[in-house]
This record gives C-alpha cells, sequence and structure tokens, in this order.
C-alpha cells in the first residue's frame, strides 16, 4: 500500500510541474504570438491547464467543492473564447 | 495485490498521461510555424490530457470512499465545445489571413479554392462555348 500511495504522490508533483510549465509556456505564446488568433488560442489553452490545475488540487486535498469550480472555468472559458474570436470576426459580440 | 492498490496505480498512470499529454500540447502550440498547425495541438490535445486527469480524478474518489461520477460532467462538456471553439478560432485566422497558402499539391494541377484563377476561369468558358 505504501509503494501506490508514494506513486500516486509522486505522479500528483509531476502533474503539477508539468501543468505549472505549460501555462507558463502559454503565457509565452500569448506574449510572442504574431496573430491574434494564436493569442486566443494561447488564452484557451491556459482556461484548459487552469482547469487542470483545478482537477489536481481536488485530488490533493479530496475536497469534493473543486467539481464546481472546474465546471464554472471551463463554462467560462468557453464563453470567453468564443466572444473574443466573434468579436474579431464581426466586431461586434451581440448584434 | 487489492482493488484499492490497483485503483491506485491506474490513478498514477492516468495522472501521468495526462501530464504527458498538457506537455506535448504546450510543445506544439510553441514549436509550429503556422497559425492553423498551432491550432491543431492544443485544442485535441489538451481535451484528451484533461480527460485523462479527470478519470483519474474518479478513481480516486472511488478509492478514498466516497465515489462521484461528476467528473463526467465537465468531460462531455469539454468534449462539446472543444471543436466549437476551434472551429472559430480557425474562421478568426482565416478572416485575418494569418494562416499561410497552402502548400502545392503533388500529383494535381491545384487545390479547388473559392476563387478561381484568371486561366481557370477561360478554360471552363471555352469548354462551355464547345459543349
Amino acid at each position: 500500500m505504501t509503494t501506490a500511495s508514494e506513486l500516486l504522490d509522486i505522479a500528483l508533483i509531476i502533474a503539477f510541474v508539468s501543468l505549472a510549465f505549460a501555462q507558463i509556456m502559454c503565457m509565452v505564446r500569448l506574449v510572442i504570438g504574431p496573430s491574434s488568433g494564436d493569442r486566443i488560442l494561447a488564452l484557451d489553452t491556459m482556461v484548459i491547464n487552469a482547469l487542470g490545475l483545478v482537477v489536481l488540487l481536488g485530488i490533493h486535498q479530496g475536497v469534493r467543492i473543486y467539481f464546481e469550480v472546474s465546471l464554472l472555468i471551463a463554462m467560462l472559458g468557453f464563453v470567453s473564447t468564443v466572444a473574443l474570436a466573434r468579436f474579431l470576426l464581426r466586431g461586434d459580440i451581440i448584434e | 495485490m487489492t482493488l484499492h492498490i490497483i485503483a491506485t496505480y491506474a490513478s498514477a498512470a492516468f495522472l501521468l498521461i495526462g501530464a504527458a499529454f498538457a506537455l506535448v500540447a504546450v510543445l506544439g502550440l510553441l514549436k509550429f510555424n503556422d497559425s492553423m498547425a498551432r491550432l491543431h495541438a492544443p485544442t485535441k490535445v489538451g481535451t484528451i490530457g484533461i480527460g485523462s486527469l479527470l478519470v483519474a480524478s474518479m478513481i480516486q474518489s472511488f478509492n478514498t470512499g466516497n465515489p462521484s461520477l461528476h467528473e463526467v460532467l465537465i468531460m462531455a462538456f469539454l468534449f462539446v465545445t472543444a471543436p466549437i471553439s476551434a472551429n472559430f478560432i480557425a474562421k478568426v485566422n482565416i478572416h485575418q489571413r494569418s494562416c499561410d497558402t497552402p502548400p502545392a499539391p503533388k500529383t494535381d494541377k491545384a487545390w479547388s479554392v473559392l476563387n478561381t484563377s484568371a486561366e481557370d476561369k477561360a478554360l471552363s468558358e471555352t469548354t462551355d462555348t464547345a459543349s
């Protein structure tokens, strides 16, 4: 039992570190992105990675409340991506 | 080797798969040199990574004693909305012409595109008059 839980702890640490690294690299693409489509894509990926970080926090602490947080982050991320893309496409969000 | 140990190993494996997919997605986002190519990496691979993280969370919730299947909701929502947002970002790329022209095809003469070139238009007019 101890080796299995130790492996789970190591996997949690690896997942935390790789998701944080992914966030930083998405921030790099957000800053240097040549077109605004790349910037929207980087923001979308950052939202998805933040959702993954919240899910990992829920596994780490064993608390059920993080489920609602991640569902809200998913919905807000989708709506904000569509709103940004629509603003660039049509010049207006709600016509 | 009880069921608890197997579930813990499976949860750790799904966590590692999710972390690897997140790294691959961000590698594609950084290294590709075209906007459309950059679009392909994170929108597909990111959802698979998050899906395996959610599967690990479900297994772990069953393992620790308060089972829940609520993560299926997030997974379904992500799998539905990821192609829609990818389609919108691709529309933005086409609208701003930030993607390169497609590479030359190997065998055919040209890609079938909406705006036909002048010689193609002349050719179609001659065939129309001939027929």
